[in-house]
């Protein structure tokens, strides 16, 4: 096993995810098969691959520094589950 | 035992663009809140960000003049965490691959002692949106209000060696970081807006000792003064704690400028996993050597280079140098009262005394400063021709400070012009001889200092009008 129950937690932890206690051993086990088939590739011989640091072939795609028109505050604010005065609202930052 | 500090910083700099990194937003400080968005910056699904071309030509500016080397193939990552101020829950950062990397700056001490400060690293990154607490302080609010204005803003990040070991030693370093931004006019370092702000990292070991010990961090420090005081005050803390036999935590204090303390800031998410990946959204950044010299060549006069050529040039003293050439707007005010002819000796010593007396008592720039290099220049020339004397100077200065009048004008309208006339001096001389017997006496049985009593007198009665010069040489010729 790669991924052990505490692994899981924290990564549930980390994602802000409430695992409920009975789901942690079937979750614990799914992310043990994903990463035990990417073992897959270890079988490919990489040495003389260079690091990739994209998919695409291509590089520098710039936008000039020019001001174009931003959203309607309303618009903006239009899906936000809480707002206040033209702010978005959130719960509580940090714990006492 | 006797400990020795360990500091390092990492230095954000808010870039002076048009718009922001990857959208086509204004950066404008003070709009109305949630303005400045669009469904790039908000982080909405779909959308797809494009590099703004300005922040990259910024970036390498600032890595040139901060002796660093370009990294020709650079790319962004995302740095994964939750708090309300990133929509999207990561910041589009660079990782492995910063645009900059390997540089340094040279600080001078109060001793004269000169240090290199090397940087680890300058990468691009997104500017995080604002938070305003319902409560007093983020700890005792119930719900906080975001605006997103500032997310997304461009930012670099200057990370340093851990090489300053004082307080004094980091401020020193991030004045100068400062003073070159200014100078090759990427940002506009303003603190108060929170252009500039700096992450501090204190360590303590045992002097002497190569082991790091473990360091404490303090996040968004934006002046100066904050940057020394927080440091003085954690420097003496961890001190206390180590000499008690404890532990330090690594963990992130905030510093209470009004208490003058640090405090524990505990969060739910202690350890910080930020879970680097390469960004997708936006393709690699290959720079060619060609390029890399163009912005090279493109940068001005920077402030070590400038200091150096004033001290050459005009036998400006190393500390006046380094005052004049520490802002780019204060070397830029000098040369233009250079520009007039005046004597370069007196500019000086006018920039660092009376001006910046006044612009400090009245918190202004000196680029907005009421009397301008020209009419500063002006008056100079009126000292250096014996117009009037450097005290006459000083009023005919807050004279300026105050109307738009030109020096010749104001001396005119004031009667301020300096009696040179040897005849109306005389007079004047020989009424305070008369009246003043006892110095008289005094200087003649041999108390030599008895004379400043009687030119005093003379200054006095002429309104400080008459030459100082021919003042002395009279009295001391009639008292014999």
């Amino acid at each position: 096993m790669k991924v052990t129950k505490k692994d899981m937690e924290n990564v549930a932890v980390l994602s802000r995810l409430d695992i409920p206690a009975d789901k942690e051993a079937q979750y614990t086990q799914q992310l043990n098969d994903v990463l035990e088939y990417f073992d897959n590739l270890s079988a490919v011989n990489t040495d003389d691959i260079k690091p990739l640091a994209h998919v695409l072939p291509i590089s520098n795609v710039f936008r000039e520094d020019v001001v174009k028109e931003s959203l309607d505050r309303d618009l903006a604010l239009s899906n936000a589950p809480l707002k206040e005065d033209g702010y978005f609202k959130v719960p509580k930052v940090l714990e006492d | 035992m006797s400990y020795e500090a360990v500091i390092g910083l990492e230095i954000h700099s808010e870039l002076k663009t048009n718009t922001k990194i990857f959208c086509g937003c204004a950066t404008t400080f003070g709009a109305e809140h949630n303005t400045h968005v669009c469904p790039v910056c908000l982080g909405l699904p779909g959308v797809l960000p494009t590099l703004n071309k300005r922040v990259l030509e910024f970036a390498i500016k600032a890595g040139l003049a901060l002796n660093c080397e370009i990294n020709k193939f650079s790319k962004f990552d995302r740095k994964n965490y939750y708090y309300p101020d990133l929509p999207k829950n990561w910041q589009t950062s660079q990782y492995d691959l910063p645009i900059c990397e390997n540089g340094y700056v040279d600080i001078t001490k109060s001793n004269g002692e000169t240090k290199r400060i090397r940087i680890t690293r300058i990468h691009m990154e997104e500017d995080a949106g604002k938070l305003v607490h319902s409560g007093n302080t983020i700890k005792d609010s119930d719900t906080s209000n975001v605006d997103y204005n500032r997310t997304g803003v461009p930012l670099i990040e200057i990370v340093s060696e851990p090489d300053m070991s004082s307080p004094e030693e980091a401020r020193l370093y991030m004045e100068k970081v400062k003073s070159i931004l200014q100078y090759i006019d990427v940002s506009n370092c303003k603190m108060e807006e929170g252009n500039l702000r700096a992450d501090l990292n204190v360590s303590l070991r045992p002097a002497g000792s190569d082991v790091l010990g473990t360091r404490t961090e303090m996040k968004n420090i934006n002046s100066f003064k904050a940057v020394e005081e927080a440091l003085t005050y954690e420097i003496e803390r961890q001190e206390e704690v180590l000499e008690d036999g404890g532990h330090i935590i690594q963990e992130t204090r905030t510093w209470d400028p009004d208490r003058g303390i640090t405090l524990s800031m505990r969060s739910k998410e202690n350890a910080h996993d930020y879970r680097y990946m390469p960004e997708p959204d936006l393709v690699p950044i290959i720079t060619t050597d060609e390029e890399i010299e163009a912005f090279r060549n493109s940068l001005p006069e920077l402030p070590d280079a400038r200091k150096a050529r004033l001290e050459e040039q005009f036998g400006l003293s190393a500390y006046d140098a380094g005052i004049i050439t520490s802002s780019r707007d204060m070397a830029e005010y000098f040369d233009g009262v250079i520009e007039t002819g005046a004597d370069a000796k007196l500019a000086a010593n006018w920039i660092m005394g009376d001006l910046s007396k006044n612009l400090n008592a009245e918190s202004l720039e000196i680029a907005d400063s009421p009397v301008d290099a020209k009419r500063l220049g002006e008056m100079i020339g009126l000292i250096s021709k014996g117009t009037i004397s450097s005290k006459i100077a000083k009023k005919v200065f807050e004279e300026m400070w105050k109307c738009p009048d030109s020096p010749e004008k104001i001396v005119k309208d004031k009667g301020l012009v300096q009696i040179t006339d040897t005849k109306a001096i005389e007079e004047i001389v020989d009424k305070v001889i008369e009246a003043n017997q006892k110095a008289v006496e005094d200087y003649k049985s041999g108390n030599k200092k008895a004379i400043g009593a009687l030119v005093g007198q003379v200054m006095k009665q002429s309104k400080g009008k008459a030459n100082p010069q021919t003042v002395n040489q009279l009295l001391a010729q009639k008292l014999g």
